[in-house]
């Protein structure tokens, strides 16, 4: 149990939610994100064997709607907050090596 | 400056012709123009469009046209609701500037009943936070005490109401972001159940708890407000279809004295213990004490899980937010870093510039929660523990029809006080957070004032849709008392 944060882990964590931290923030969150992790592990003290884990507090399921093509955002509008945009299309750095 | 009537009585004379609207909106303006640079609660005024709604407004006045049931009435809605007038920025760097294409569900249901919008307010950045000290632009004070924070995170909407700017705002409620800043700025705060108002429009923190809900003066105004944000919208597949009851008409005193008698207060035992400030726990004990005299009965209930319900919280509403919160990536809206080296750099150096410390930790802390060989052990593990809380509470409403209780555990505290460890701002949603988890609604109303002066917040908790019996019981007891009668400043 001991170390689950530790600052390679919080590097990792930052890596998967595309967050590029500095040396003092991965830092400053090893130590936040160990004690907040370690006042949730207080949980492991409430049995819950054979319960069911509940994801939404009001019983709703299979919520449909008619098949029915209805207007969308139109492209100029959702373009309008674009921070770069090329034609109707919305513009970023290349993705793929030339060539690759 | 007068403080403003109720929306209640603003609409009533708008629709009669007995005010203007115009009249009543430059009335607003003029009050924020006095004293909205001390206490920032607003982020943006959006004066010009509000003037023209107010005029058409009155335009349908004279011309006998029908208005709605708010017809006139000023409001202020809490800046992570969309609107097409103005910005939406969520108080956070990342969306500075961002023009909505759309406006939210609860805000269109607003203006179509009359209401006529300000401005959007201050909040902690995505709604993270109990103090709006979190905000990516400025901190909003507390009217009672410029020196303290509104609470938070809508605390912008209960400064405006608690200065009188606006007799009623939106906010939102994750963990009691409505209720919490509420009882800081002894005013009304509802979070309405899970799926009673539409979240079209809301900008999504932790999905499977986020409710939009009415900040305001009084009981009744709350009321009125619910009545109109209230309904099933295609939109939102998580609102429910279910008819929307006359939650006003069930506040005029015939109703009200047929529930007085015989009520049933749940008072658990978890909502007294250690850290409650002692003036708090006084002003919410008396509270009991008028509910007695109103020919109520107190009822011993216990919630065995209210200590363990912010572990679950903070796993739960982090992991959503984690989620929800990718679609930041400086791709299709939104502030972009501005040389990026490739387009991974595009994504992390735009997150790492844009968001503020606390959003990148719950981010951080939701990623942990879910990520491999950990989704179990916490994720899931608080999602079990949710339904224990659930179920603590559907045993507690077999013995009572509400549950009070304190809001918070302290009155305002001063702003820094406690933005150096986050756990210890977390630990002051202890009441809150279970009413989200459980879906359940919850009203906070003001019960007191310490000898400082400061609001003291009594917290009514009801079973699922249980909101007319919460407005009642709330009601009867506002109206036994003068608390709601006093304002800041």
């Amino acid at each position: 149990m001991a170390g689950e944060i530790d600052a390679e882990r919080v590097r990792q964590i930052a890596r998967l939610a595309r967050l590029r931290l500095s040396d003092d923030e991965v830092m400053l969150f090893t130590g936040q994100l160990g004690a907040l992790v370690e006042y949730v592990r207080q949980l492991d003290a409430v049995p819950t064997d054979g319960v069911e884990p509940l994801a939404h507090p009001v019983p709703v399921a299979n919520v449909l709607r008619d098949d029915r093509p209805t207007p969308t955002l139109d492209t100029e509008v959702a373009l309008r907050n674009a921070p770069q945009r090329e034609g109707p299309l919305f513009r970023v750095p290349r993705v793929l090596d030339q060539g690759a | 400056m007068s403080t403003p009537d109720t929306a209640a009585t603003i609409a009533a004379e708008v629709a009669a012709g007995r005010r203007r609207a115009e009249e009543v909106c430059r009335a607003a303006l003029g009050r924020i123009a006095a004293r909205n640079g001390e206490l920032k609660a607003f982020l943006e005024l959006t004066a010009e469009h509000a003037l023209e709604r107010a005029v058409a407004i009155d335009r349908d006045v004279v011309a006998g046209r029908p208005v709605g049931p708010l017809a006139g009435v000023p409001v202020a809605v809490k800046d992570n609701l969309c609107t097409t007038f103005g910005h939406t920025t969520c108080g956070s760097r990342i969306l500075a500037g961002y023009v909505s294409p759309y406006s939210a569900t609860a805000v269109e249901r607003l203006e179509a009943a009359g209401a006529v919008i300000v401005g959007k307010t201050n909040l902690d950045e995505f709604a993270m936070g109990s103090s709006t000290e979190n905000s990516g632009y400025f901190p909003t004070r507390n009217p009672w005490d410029p020196e303290r924070v509104p609470g938070g995170s809508s605390g912008g909407s209960a400064a405006a109401v608690a200065a009188g700017f606006v007799p009623a705002a939106l906010g939102s409620d994750t963990g009691g972001s409505i209720r919490q800043p509420a009882a800081l700025c002894g005013v009304v705060g509802l979070k309405p159940t899970y799926g009673r108002v539409s979240r079209y429009g809301l900008v999504a923190y932790g999905s499977s708890l986020d409710q939009v809900g009415p900040l305001a003066g009084t009981v009744t105004d709350a009321a009125l407000l619910l009545a109109v944000l209230s309904g099933r919208d295609p939109r939102d597949s998580t609102s429910v279809d279910q008819a929307v009851p006359d939650y006003r008409g069930a506040l005029r005193d015939a109703p009200l004295a047929a529930v007085a008698h015989g009520l049933r207060i749940g008072v658990p035992a978890e909502y007294f213990g250690a850290g409650l400030d002692a003036e708090t726990e006084g002003a919410v004990r008396s509270a009991l004490r008028v509910f007695e005299q109103l020919g109520a009965t107190l009822v011993d209930v216990t919630l065995p899980r209210t200590p363990q319900a912010i572990a679950a919280y903070y796993l739960v509403a982090t992991a959503e937010a984690s989620g929800n919160l990718a679609r930041y990536d400086g791709v299709h809206y939104g502030y972009r870093t501005p040389h990026p080296a490739d387009i991974e750099d595009l994504y992390s150096a735009t997150r790492a510039e844009g968001f503020g410390p606390e959003v990148k930790r719950r981010i951080m802390l939701g990623t942990f929660a879910l990520s491999a060989g950990y989704y179990d052990r916490y994720y899931n593990k608080a999602l079990r523990v949710r339904r224990l809380i659930q179920e603590d509470f559907t045993a507690a409403f077999d013995h009572c029809d509400v549950v009070a209780g304190p809001t918070s555990p302290t009155p305002a505290f001063r702003l820094g006080e406690r933005t150096a460890d986050p756990l210890q701002m977390y630990l002051a949603d202890v009441y809150t957070i279970s009413a989200n988890l459980a879906g359940i609604p919850a009203i906070s109303l003001p019960c007191g004032f310490t000898r400082a002066g400061l609001p003291i917040g009594l917290q009514l908790q009801g079973p699922l849709f249980g909101e007319t019996l919460l407005l009642q019981a709330a009601r009867l007891y506002e109206r036994a008392t003068d608390w709601h009668t006093r304002r800041a400043g």
